[in-house]
């Protein structure tokens, strides 16, 4: 099996974790690839995350390191003993058996030469040797979610914690993050060092947050994984595999979240619905040769319309409660979206989304998006006072919106402002979007 | 920045009681009005709608209702952040209580001092 279409499978997989039978399909997976190098970098994104989080539980946030290496020279013993013996009968149980032989060595080590290790284990009084390792699944559950509280955290920045869970809750490696982030190794090596060590000097714990703080700290979590998906969604990368993996890290993490009944709130369904949503149109969104596709010109055919059904689902999961979050808006306007057919109803609906949106919480995309949607419920000559308010003038989004409301009521103008846009853009893909947008305003021009 | 609150009024309505659909009617534009303002980063808060049940209140006499001697109501408020009054008074003059026949009035908010 290609490196691809192991991707491909380890994708499919992923979109069935948003369903509910998802483990049978995982040991089908497992059954298929049959030799070590196609199962190690598979098993390495879904177990490396397990036993770290495990067993960092175990040690406390302070050695994270331990807990990462252990993991890590678990897996280089599986790629050394694999490749020489084949395939042991349940990989998963082998890695899970080195690993607890791993940390308990480790552990008896550190005891008898320092003693420094013990003093930071929950389980300290009982002793070493009668410590249980447990990587039972509730416990590791339990084990990366509370890991998930521990580092979306707001004593660090958003990108440090989006970094930190691209690699202790994901398994990515360094260069992926850096890829991700456009960026370099150092500067992510950095980034993550710096984090780690600002939550061990704030003695962060991992473990749950108390009932009456789960709702605000929950809130952190969600939004780094908002931050998350859009990373890979919107992201200037090139690496469209990666962009697509980092979305659906983020809809699995999210998917631990409605798991678990102490957070499986309104919101975190509300974002999950929001992530299939958008994820259903990835197909269509990007042509082959990389480019952009605008949802106008997107073929349907290419929306994925189980993705779009597991939406639906968690939407209306998420209207429990008086709770409307942000998640709740721009989940219900990706919703209007996966109809193209264009109705009155869809777009007045659309406008008061915005609207409520922009209430709650101000963005100049929302803004534009909204001014957008005035222009689809009434008319473009409706619209251009409203976005003449915006006055977002160092964005080339909102003179690409000005030059869209002018075209055909005043293509002069249209063009002055789509030409204004093209100065600003910063990226190729944006300037060619905006290019294209002026050549058909001058069919001469091409 | 200042921030404004801007009351508006309009004479009572005394017609039937609306259905949920026209409800929506009726709360359309100023949901299109306080989205344009949320738009422009100018809402400071939401502000609220008041209802028709109340007193006023004076040394010696509580009257029933809110609107005992006057014409109009206070249907609601909303607080804007602003550089300056004009702009304040810019944004007032989308208010749908206009079109009914109310008005606004823009006040500027004096922060107090503990």
């Amino acid at each position: 099996m290609s490196r691809k279409s192991q991707v491909l499978s380890f994708k499919k997989e992923v979109i069935r974790v948003a369903t509910s039978d998802f483990r049978p399909l995982l040991s089908l997976n497992l059954f298929v690839m049959q030799t070590s190098q196609e199962l190690i970098p598979h098993l390495f994104r879904t177990e490396y995350s397990k036993i770290t989080a495990v067993l960092a539980k175990l040690f406390g946030f302070e050695h994270i390191e331990i807990a990462e290496d252990i993991a890590s020279d678990t897996f280089l013993l599986a790629a050394e003993t694999w490749g020489i013996k084949g395939l042991p009968d349940n990989p998963v149980a082998w890695l899970y058996t080195v690993a607890k032989n791993r940390a308990k060595d480790h552990l008896k080590h550190l005891n008898i030469f320092t003693g420094k290790v013990t003093i930071g284990l929950q389980q300290a009084s009982s002793g070493f040797h009668e410590i249980e390792i447990d990587l039972s699944d509730k416990n590791i559950q339990d084990s990366q979610l509370q890991m998930m509280f521990a580092i979306c955290n707001p004593l660090i920045p958003a990108e440090a914690q989006i970094g930190l869970s691209l690699r202790i809750l994901c398994g990515f490696g360094i260069e992926e993050i850096a890829d991700a982030f456009l960026t370099n190794k150092e500067t992510i090596n950095k980034r993550l060092y710096r984090a780690k060590e600002k939550l061990r000097y704030e003695k962060v714990k991992i473990e749950f947050p108390a009932p009456s703080e789960i709702n605000k700290r929950l809130e952190t979590v969600l939004t780094t994984l908002y931050l998350l998906f859009n990373e890979g969604y919107y992201s200037q990368s090139q690496n469209i595999t990666l962009r697509k993996d980092l979305c659906f890290e983020a809809m699995r993490l999210n998917y631990l979240l409605i798991e678990n009944k102490s957070t499986s709130k309104p919101a975190a369904y509300a974002l999950l619905s929001l992530m299939c949503f958008h994820a259903s149109r990835f197909e269509a969104r990007i042509n082959q040769k990389g480019e952009m596709v605008l949802y106008e010109e997107q073929d349907t055919r290419l929306w994925n319309r189980e993705l779009i059904l597991q939406g639906e689902f968690f939407l209306n999961k998420s209207a429990k409660g008086d709770e409307v979050s942000k998640y709740h808006l721009e989940a219900a306007i990706a919703y209007w979206h996966t109809n193209k057919q264009d109705s009155q109803e869809k777009w007045d609906n659309i406008l008061q989304l915005y609207n409520k949106l922009l209430i709650i919480e101000y963005s100049p995309v929302a803004a534009l998006n909204r001014t957008y949607a005035l222009s689809r419920a009434t008319s473009k000559a409706a619209a251009i006072p409203e976005a003449g308010k915006l006055k977002l003038t160092s964005n080339h989004l909102y003179y690409s919106l000005l030059g869209y409301l002018y075209t055909d009521i005043d293509n002069d103008t249209a063009i002055g402002h789509l030409e204004t846009a093209l100065m600003l853009a910063k990226s190729d893909k944006d300037k060619a979007m905006i290019l294209k947008s002026i050549n058909k305003i001058k069919p001469g021009r091409d | 920045m200042k921030e404004f609150i801007l009351l508006f009024r309009s004479a009572p309505s005394d017609g039937p009681q609306l259905t949920p659909e026209q409800l929506k009617d009726v709360s359309r534009p100023w949901q299109d009005w306080i989205g344009s303002i949320a738009a422009q980063q100018k809402l400071a808060n939401i502000g609220a709608r008041l209802g028709f049940e109340g007193a006023t209140v004076k040394a010696d006499v509580v009257t029933d209702g809110p609107y005992a001697e006057i014409k109009e109501i206070l249907l609601g408020y909303i607080v804007v952040k602003t550089g300056t009054l004009e702009e304040a008074i810019e944004l007032s003059k989308g208010c749908p209580a206009l079109s009914m026949g109310g008005n606004v009035e823009v006040r500027d908010i004096v922060q107090m001092n503990s």
